[in-house]
């Protein structure tokens, strides 16, 4: 193993300070991390450190969502082949997906971390572990067959505007995959919704319908699908959206590992809970009475588990986070039954919760704040 | 009557290296050594020139903000070198040692027959005015000063530190004596917090408010004791003393000598009998770790792994230090170390790592960074060590903004830098949390005073 630190040490000498092409180290350094933990000691402050560091945290993110995407590679390929053939077999079905898959993976870290490590050297600063997150979470929230050219233009627009554009890493206030999903939404709304997009190949074969569970019922029709189909997500929809089972186990890793927030998951379930059982005692349409089923469909699953709880964009005191985590559930279900345009509505819950997460926070703090300056005003009045 | 501290934030981290309860001497140092760095703020005015001869307890210099307060030689010898670095800022003051101390003598007095004022001009005449420090700000308390109250913490919870029951259970009428004078600089409470899990040696102190403190570490922090018992507001003022500080005190009035003789802990994993020795002042860290050490490539710390400073074998120990740990060095590269669970060895307070199944395991512990700096992400781990009633992260942004009213509002004047001590330790980003809250204070103390 010497042999390899040394060699990759004389690879990285034209790039060490002072040198030639030291402008370039971020690029070289966030390659040589990723094999090694750097030999870097504490200058300052506590001698020891904490083992954990952000390439750890964010990775056991993306372990997190590998169960999620794997059963979504197999489902893109599942939903298209199972309307035009009697059996599917589950490695056809695997390698159907993922030849849509993992192009769309290649694409969204290609060009984003092509951003972040450009946006690392400009500014001169290590490359953030960040994006290996949010460039695999973007093609799971998207439809099967969104060109790559509109998935390369979403994660342009995400990682430009919605977080360089703030400081980068840390200072974004929209969370970034969703804000790429909303561009893709916005710009290019006949690629993201309709009845003809969920399904891998339902807009140029005419035997394959697309239509996701959502949808069908804004139009007024039945859901076509029994409870077992909905959670364990042998549904059409976005990519990794549809299987709450595989979702819960990444949820269950993201709570245990403790690098998701569970304030924010238990208490975005209860918010889509309290508003579908709010719903389904009115019971004007489809949609209503849909109940709690509600909790079972669309992307409330995985938004909450994967991206409400991006802590960046999140509110960040643990109170803060009830109420954040609540409110997002409970937005969801609201425009997703009032406006069936948007029959997804957990997106739009989301940014418009990341909008507020720092008003949210603010009067959390504020609450510390007053009591400072009750006691304050209290030691003056016995002085 | 005594007012129980319960925390629950906070980490108690089990370290290989803690020393044992035996007391052994250590060959007098040659050279001591007075750094002034290790007074906040203090800017040295010289009294003596190199080469003069000092008696021990002799003033050396005083503060240009503060002229009363005056440092004094903790040995007797001759100044052989004042040690500049850039502008001509005096970084080192060393003494070169006689072998047997002779002492300014100053008298023995009773502090209970005297008065505030006259307890008050002994102590800055005679050099122990510096043991006793302000918060907020943590620095040496200005002299004309009068605190709500003062605080002596004789529970130090840090991982590897000296344990105070072991330090001065030989001392404990010079304790009294130090309470005794303390007891006469405020118009308020002296507060003595100890460990509450053992039956302490100064259950019998009297003259203060005893409190008994049980969590994790910090509850051993004077500052976290401070939020609990009597918290401080915008304008006021409180000083705390360390517990052997408080016994050269007593000894001052006792003895009428300044008299640094202190014991500390040699602990640390890369010590080979980890143990209390009894030193001086400023000594020769070559003195006090030579012989003892299991290994070359190791970090020397003059305090305790979170707080202390990095000090090499030819340096001396710190004014303040009670314990030298010392620890390996981390200057090695882990292949795929960054993986989750990777390092069963490593603590981490994640439960990304393996350490959260091992509760009751010691680890050994080095200086690794184990990552890179990075921006804040990662939320509310901050919180799980921080005891007091702030939002540190909160707090440390507003902090690095320079956004004094903020800083304010979110309670700076309650924090010392020790107490981000373990967010230094825990947090993902690697951000350096105790020099950002000292950066802050200094802005403070410039902005508002």
């Amino acid at each position: 193993m010497k042999f390899l630190r040394d060699k990759i040490d004389q690879i990285k000498k034209p790039f060490g300070k002072g040198e030639k092409l030291e402008k370039f180290a971020p690029a070289v350094n966030a390659l040589d991390t990723f094999l090694y933990v750097p030999n870097h000691t504490t200058k300052h402050g506590a001698h020891i450190r904490d083992a954990v560091d952000l390439k750890r945290t964010m990775i056991t993110v993306v372990l997190a969502l590998l169960p999620a995407l794997i059963f979504g590679t197999w489902n893109a390929g599942y939903q298209s082949l199972i309307q035009i053939q009697e059996t599917v077999p589950f490695m056809d079905a695997l390698i159907h997906g993922a030849w849509k898959v993992i192009p769309m993976i290649a694409v969204s870290y290609g060009v984003g971390l092509g951003i972040e490590f450009y946006f690392a050297i400009v500014r001169g600063h290590e490359v953030n572990e960040g994006y290996l997150v949010t460039g695999l979470l973007i093609p799971m929230i998207m439809p099967i067959d969104l060109p790559l050219w509109m998935l390369a233009l979403s994660v342009i627009f995400a990682v430009i505007i919605g977080k360089e554009a703030f400081g980068g890493t840390g200072m974004n206030i929209l969370n970034p995959a969703l804000t790429a999903r909303a561009f893709a939404f916005f710009a290019y709304p006949t690629y993201m919704s309709g009845d003809k997009i969920w399904v891998s190949d339902a807009s140029t074969t005419d035997a394959i319908s697309g239509e996701t569970i959502l949808g069908k019922l804004a139009a007024g029709q039945e859901a076509g699908y029994d409870m077992w189909s909905m959670f364990a997500g042998t549904i059409p929809g976005s990519i990794s959206e549809t299987s709450v089972l595989w979702i819960l186990v990444g949820a269950a890793i993201l709570v245990i590992t403790g690098v998701g927030s569970w304030r924010i998951i238990v208490s975005g379930f209860l918010g889509a809970a309290v508003m579908a059982f709010l719903f389904s005692i009115w019971g004007a349409n489809p949609l209503m009475d849909f109940g709690m089923l509600h909790l079972l469909v669309g992307g409330l699953a995985f938004g909450i588990v994967f991206m409400a709880t991006d802590p960046v964009s999140a509110a960040q005191t643990n109170r803060g986070k009830w109420i954040y985590g609540f409110l997002i559930g409970f937005f969801s279900i609201l425009i997703r039954v009032f406006n069936p345009a948007y029959p997804e509505g957990v997106m739009l819950a989301i940014l418009l919760l990341n909008v507020f997460a720092p008003t949210i926070d603010h009067y959390v703090v504020e609450g510390n704040i007053n009591r400072r300056k009750k006691r304050v005003a209290k030691q003056l009045k016995t002085a | 009557m005594s007012k129980d501290i319960r925390i629950k934030k906070g980490l108690d981290l089990k370290l290989v290296g803690e020393a044992e309860a035996k007391v052994d001497a250590v060959s007098r140092s040659q050279v001591y050594s007075i750094k002034p760095s290790d007074f906040h703020k203090v800017t040295p005015k010289l009294v003596l020139k190199e080469g003069a001869e000092v008696k021990a307890g002799e003033v050396i210099f005083y503060s240009k903000n503060d002229e009363a307060v005056k440092f004094v030689s903790p040995v007797s010898g001759k100044i052989n070198e004042i040690k500049r670095g850039e502008k001509r800022v005096i970084l080192e003051i060393n003494i070169l040692a006689d072998a047997q101390d002779t002492f300014v003598e100053h008298g023995k007095k009773n502090p209970k027959e005297l008065s505030a004022d006259e307890v008050k001009s002994h102590l800055l005449a005679s050099g122990c005015w510096p043991f006793i420090k302000q918060r907020p700000y943590d620095v040496v308390a200005t002299s004309t000063d009068s605190p709500k109250a003062i605080f002596i913490s004789a529970y130090s919870s840090a991982p590897l530190s000296a344990d105070v029951e072991v330090a001065l259970k030989d001392k404990l009428i010079s304790f009294q004596a130090g309470v005794d004078v303390l007891a006469k600089l405020t118009q308020g409470k002296v507060h003595l917090s100890v460990n509450g899990k053992t039956n302490s040696i100064f259950s019998f102190v009297s003259g203060v408010e005893l409190h008994k403190v049980f969590g994790p570490h910090p509850s051993g922090n004077v500052g976290v004791q401070i939020s609990k018992i009597d918290p401080i507001n915008a304008g006021e003022r409180v000083w705390v003393v360390a517990p052997q500080d408080v016994a050269i005190i007593g000894d001052l009035f006792l003895t009428g000598k300044f008299d640094a003789t202190k014991v500390i802990a040699l602990t640390g994993s890369e010590v080979s009998k980890p143990q209390y020795y009894t030193i001086r002042i400023g000594a020769q860290i070559k003195e006090i770790v030579s012989g003892k050490l299991a290994s070359d490539n190791v970090r020397i710390v003059s305090g305790d792994v979170f707080t202390g400073d990095k000090v090499s074998v030819g340096g001396n120990l710190g004014y303040y230090a009670n314990t030298v740990t010392v620890i390996p060095e981390g200057n090695q590269y882990r292949m795929f170390g960054w993986m989750p669970f990777a390092g069963a060895n490593k603590h981490s307070m994640q439960r990304t790592a393996l350490s959260w199944l091992m509760p009751g395991k010691k680890y050994v512990a080095d200086t690794n960074l184990n990552g890179e700096e990075r921006a804040l992400v990662v939320t509310g781990e901050m919180e799980k060590v921080m005891p007091l009633d702030i939002y540190p992260m909160q707090l440390l942004k507003a902090c690095l903004a320079n956004d004094i009213d903020k800083m304010e509002s979110l309670g700076i004047y309650e924090v010392a830098p020790e107490d981000f001590a373990l967010i230094d330790y825990t947090n993902t980003s690697k951000l350096e949390a105790q020099v950002i809250i000292r950066e802050a204070l200094d802005l403070m103390i410039n902005e508002v005073g």
